[in-house]
């Protein structure tokens, strides 16, 4: 068992421990601030899975946006969301969330059906790849990569996004603006 | 190294919490959340995929596209949670059940 399994391992746990914690915390603060360990922890299994771009964009972007972001909505929105959040049905596995818990673990067993039918571990472009030494390697260098494919091959869905962030930014503004006369 | 599978499961967990949060909170701001776990699932399965394609590098550059939709998506849908508060003064998804003002 080498040291990147046992942190691969460990990061796996933190991930589904921390989003069942989310699942089954009545406080809303609190399950925010648990879904801040599974970013970290998502985080962790992308540098595993030798992309640390993307895991560094994703703790820029989720951890220091999105979940400042979903704070501060929440903590604008006023005490009494937090009064009525805090007279929630009781029971973490109450008869009403059964049907939830049911599809979710349906779910997940069709996924490892899945998994185990298409042998995933010896897929045909898989095998490939690797014999013809395509796959990241530790030592590769990525980020020079990413930044070739944004401007070459990939240069059409950088457009299109930066027009969407655009269309969104001017969106949320928009909602979120104080109504003067209708 | 770490196979494919390893991966794999652990997103497969992490999307099926995901579900169970989105069909069980009754608070949009935590369903919101669930959602938001459902994107990373998708986005560690792009990641995962894309190690094996060093020339393209498609995995890792959708997965950055897809932070940057889910952070769209995000400011877009907290402004209407704001909005839907403002008006009916609760956020629980099954209370809000006409969309004429």
């Amino acid at each position: 068992m080498t040291m990147v399994k046992v942190l691969f391992y460990l990061m796996g746990f933190i991930t589904l421990a921390s989003a069942l914690f989310v699942a089954a915390s009545k406080s809303l603060v609190r399950s925010v601030f648990m879904f801040f360990v599974t970013l970290l922890s998502v985080a962790g299994l992308y540098v595993l899975a030798l992309a640390d771009f993307v895991a560094i964009t994703q703790i820029v972007i989720y951890v220091g946006g999105i979940l400042v972001l979903i704070l501060f909505a929440f903590m604008l929105s006023g005490k009494e969301t937090l009064a009525n959040l805090q007279q929630q049905n009781d029971r973490f596995l109450s008869i009403s969330k059964l049907p939830a818990l049911l599809l979710a673990v349906l779910f997940f067993i069709v996924f490892i059906n899945i998994l185990f039918k298409t042998d995933i571990n010896n897929l045909q472009w898989v095998n490939k790849a690797v014999s013809y030494k395509v796959d990241v390697k530790p030592d590769s260098p990525m980020t020079s990569n990413i930044g070739t494919g944004l401007m070459t091959t990939y240069l059409l869905p950088f457009e299109a996004i930066s027009i969407l962030l655009m269309m969104a930014l001017v969106g949320a503004a928009h909602l979120s603006r104080k109504e003067k006369n209708g | 190294m770490i196979g494919l599978s390893d991966f794999l499961i652990v997103s497969a967990g992490l999307f099926c919490v995901g579900l169970y949060v989105i069909l069980t909170k009754r608070n949009a701001i935590q369903v919101l959340i669930g959602i938001e776990m459902m994107l990373n699932a998708a986005i560690l399965n792009l990641v995962a995929f894309g190690k094996y394609d060093r020339l393209a590098n498609g995995g890792q550059m959708f997965a950055l596209f897809a932070i940057v939709l889910a952070a769209a998506t995000t400011a877009v849908a907290l402004a209407i949670i704001l909005n839907i508060y403002k008006k009916y003064k609760t956020i629980d998804p099954d209370q809000i059940h006409e969309l004429k003002d």
